[in-house]
């Protein structure tokens, strides 16, 4: 029945992406009035900046210096925690996150990783307001520049909109009306929302029972909806009053994935070919369908180790909800990653090699659907990639949309693809050799390995869920995975806006029948066998020296 | 534009939106919470006799064969700690996994009941170490013990179990589960003649 589950879950999941992704575009290119009176009046807030059109150097220098501004306050909060107002939210004596930790949190934060070396429980409800308020606004931050890379592809134009007006725009009509009605859903199907502190209670066995409590509702609906991923507490969806039954469960999981899902389609009305966008949509539905089933499978067979030494069943259930299910469990992994939110409502860590390491491989493609914009990005630079590859072996001009792919496009493409693998590789090499990468390993041996690189992929890939067994409030992880979310978030996109810079100065080729149309299944797969060739080639190895042997082991060692 | 207008324009932008997305949104949604769902949207706490007795979706702990038992939980410093979720994080094939499930197993085999009836949710610990369900099966196989403890027919318990059994969602989400802590508040009901 899981499965049946998991297909109405997709059906629904298509049926509201394909006028939710008309109706982004509407959003954002200034059709829609029914906001109109709060729009107008942000930016006339924001002021003077908010009018005229920018090239896509302008809009970058906006938009760099607007996440600069938001981190810098962020990290602030997190510094002056004990000085600030709303304390409730852990006692009376609420200590300051050190300089380091709040770097990580804070960047972690504005770059829609929501990484978490620190547990929900230890930040004041004003803390977790100044989160939830980037929560908001990295996941517009990111829509922005894919919506700015859609406008470059069609169309000659030189300049690319304005950054204040896109962004308040995405959030005026999109993320705020969206996680109001989320919210509301979830407050109906029993989340909690209240600044009234923790609960005491006396347990019918005599203890005291402190239960933290906090706008939960508010923040879960963004969390999820903005694929920040961020947990409210320490366990995240795992958390019973954050996810407190099946309902609740695959509404987030829905939420999650919905908006990313929706891009594709406002692509498809940018482009002006809805063929395009179920084309690239289709193809990334098949990979996302697979990776489900990997994940369940590997849920399913589960641990044969316990049953061959303890003699219990072989369904493994460590860090695992019982109320989930083993289907909604596998699902959840699955879009977490896919989706790059990174919110877990199990612990990867101890989930069989498999069902940790397909979420693994999905961050590493990391065009999935992906986050919110960057995911689409990605999925453009490799279509982009695809057309030169192809082009190349049929032997005509590549080009995209009318657009001619020439050097300057394709060494753009290409220095955005390799910054990923570089970001992941080179620090996981250094961790796994190093004591002051090593030491903060739970899990030692194999799963050690995947440990490491599990983090810096997400890290990466601006995914944020964790093997939780590595101790990442370290100084050297603090550190090296703020760097690594940073860079992973910013360069790639400076190197896209270069990219639909460089795309939008160009005028349109009509198409003949010499054109490599990109508009046709052959396509689509041929992209997708790119997608995966590469990354197999990049990561094969890291992943069979972590979860693929790992599995192995476990296999082999059922018969004890 | 400059440097500088960027920065006064940002900093305006940023203050105007934590407003509106961190101040107005979460005032909202507060507001809609305490005025049509404050029973849960205050923590669905189950009140006996005007004191706090527990969440009905935080797991507490059990100690005693008079009580049905929740799944193990991994919480820092003690378990069942809700001001500090969390899990084992063991992975599986880390030996400190099969010494934790064996461990907790003990706890049910020393009854006399075969491992291989010992469904797993009941011996490994949760993800939130707050889980308030454990599996139908779960329940079942405790019957005998609780049975024993309380004097009870078993086949009183079992209906109780069975009533309280959640089904999956729609038939299709999730999995069944029975809630520990209505389950026990059902058991001392039956036990008091409530």
């Amino acid at each position: 029945m899981a499965i049946l589950g998991i297909a109405l879950y997709l059906a629904v999941l298509i049926g509201i992406a394909v006028p939710l992704g008309v109706y982004i575009h509407q959003a954002l290119e200034g059709k829609l009035r029914w906001l109109g009176p709060l729009e107008r009046l942000l930016l006339r807030a924001i002021g003077p900046a908010s009018d005229g059109e920018q090239t896509w150097r302008q809009y970058w220098r906006s938009f760099i210096i607007f996440n600069a501004v938001g981190m810098l306050l962020t990290y602030a909060i997190l510094r002056l925690q004990p000085y600030l107002p709303l304390r409730e939210g852990v006692g009376l004596h609420p200590s300051a996150q050190g300089p380091l930790l709040a770097f990580n949190t804070a960047v972690s934060f504005i770059t829609n990783t929501n990484w978490q070396n620190y547990s929900g429980e230890t930040l004041t409800y004003f803390a977790q307001l100044a989160l939830m308020v980037l929560q908001f606004l990295s996941p517009a931050l990111g829509l922005v520049i894919a919506i700015v890379f859609f406008r470059a592809l069609v169309g000659r134009r030189e300049t690319l909109g304005n950054f204040f007006r896109d962004l308040v725009r995405c959030i005026v009509y999109i993320f705020l009306p969206l996680a109001t009605i989320a919210a509301v859903v979830l407050l109906a199907l029993g989340l909690p929302d209240t600044f009234a502190g923790p609960a005491i209670a006396h347990t019918l066995s005599g203890a005291l029972q402190q239960i933290d409590r906090g706008p939960i509702a508010a923040w879960v609906a963004i969390e999820q909806l903005g694929t920040n991923g961020g947990g409210f507490f320490n366990a995240n969806a795992a958390d019973p009053l954050i996810n407190p039954s099946p309902a609740t469960n695959i509404i987030e999981i829905l939420l999650m994935s919905i908006l990313s899902t929706s891009l594709v389609f406002t692509f498809g009305r940018y482009a002006k070919s809805r063929k395009q966008a179920w084309v690239l949509a289709g193809v990334t539905l098949c990979l996302y369908a697979a990776g489900i089933a990997v994940v369940y499978g590997a849920m399913e067979y589960g641990n044969p180790i316990l049953h061959g030494v303890l003699g219990i069943s072989a369904k493994s259930m460590e860090g695992l909800e019982v109320r989930n299910g083993v289907g909604d469990t596998a699902l959840y992994a699955t879009a977490t990653t896919a989706y790059t939110t990174g919110s877990v409502n199990a612990m990867m860590d101890s989930l069989p090699p498999l069902a940790g390491g397909l979420p693994l491989l999905f961050m590493m493609l990391n065009t999935v659907f992906g986050g919110k914009g960057a995911g689409m990005l990605n999925i453009l630079m490799f279509v982009i990639i695809t057309v030169f590859v192809a082009g190349l072996m049929v032997g005509r001009t590549p080009e995209f949309l009318g657009k001619k792919i020439e050097r300057r496009e394709i060494t753009l493409a290409t220095v955005a693809m390799l910054i990923h693998p570089i970001l992941i590789l080179a620090p996981t090499a250094f961790s796994l050799v190093h004591k002051i990468g090593a030491s903060s390993i739970l899990n030692t041996g194999l799963h050690g390995i995947t440990e490491v690189v599990y983090a810096f992929t997400s890290a990466a890939a601006n995914n944020g869920s964790a093997f939780a067994g590595l101790n990442g409030n370290t100084p050297f992880y603090n550190l090296s995975l703020g760097l690594v979310m940073l860079i992973g978030r910013y360069l790639s996109m400076a190197a896209m806006l270069a990219l639909a810079g460089s795309l939008a100065r160009k005028r349109i080729i009509p198409a003949t029948e010499g054109t490599l149309r990109t508009d046709t299944w052959s396509f689509g797969w041929v992209y997708l066998f790119v997608v995966l060739i590469v990354g197999a080639l990049t990561f094969f190895p890291a992943l069979s020296l972590g979860p693929i042997a790992e599995h192995l082991v476990m296999a082999g060692g059922a018969g004890r | 534009m400059s440097v500088a207008a960027n920065l006064w324009a940002s900093v305006r932008g940023y203050v105007v939106l934590a407003l509106l997305c961190g101040g107005i949104y979460s005032l909202v949604v507060w507001g809609v919470a305490q005025g049509f769902f404050s029973a849960t949207a205050n923590g669905s706490l189950i009140v006996q006799h005007g004191q706090v007795i527990g969440s009905r979706w935080i797991e507490q702990g059990w100690s005693g064969p008079e009580w049905f038992h929740g799944r193990p939980s991994a919480t820092t410093p003690t378990p069942y700690n809700a001001a500090n979720s969390g899990a084992t994080n063991l992975g599986p094939t880390n030996p400190a996994l099969i010494k934790e499930v064996e461990d907790n197993l003990s706890q049910y085999t020393h009854e006399g009941i075969a491992a291989a009836d010992v469904p797993p949710d009941l011996v490994e610990s949760s993800g939130s170490g707050l889980d308030p369900f454990i599996s139908p099966a779960s329940a079942l196989v405790q019957v005998p013990i609780v049975a024993q403890a309380r004097h009870l027919p078993p086949a009183q318990l079992r209906a109780l179990v069975a009533r309280y059994t959640q089904k999956a969602w729609l038939g299709m989400y999730g999995a069944p589960g029975v809630n520990v802590l209505q389950l026990n508040l059902a058991l001392g009901r039956l036990v008091s003649g409530g």
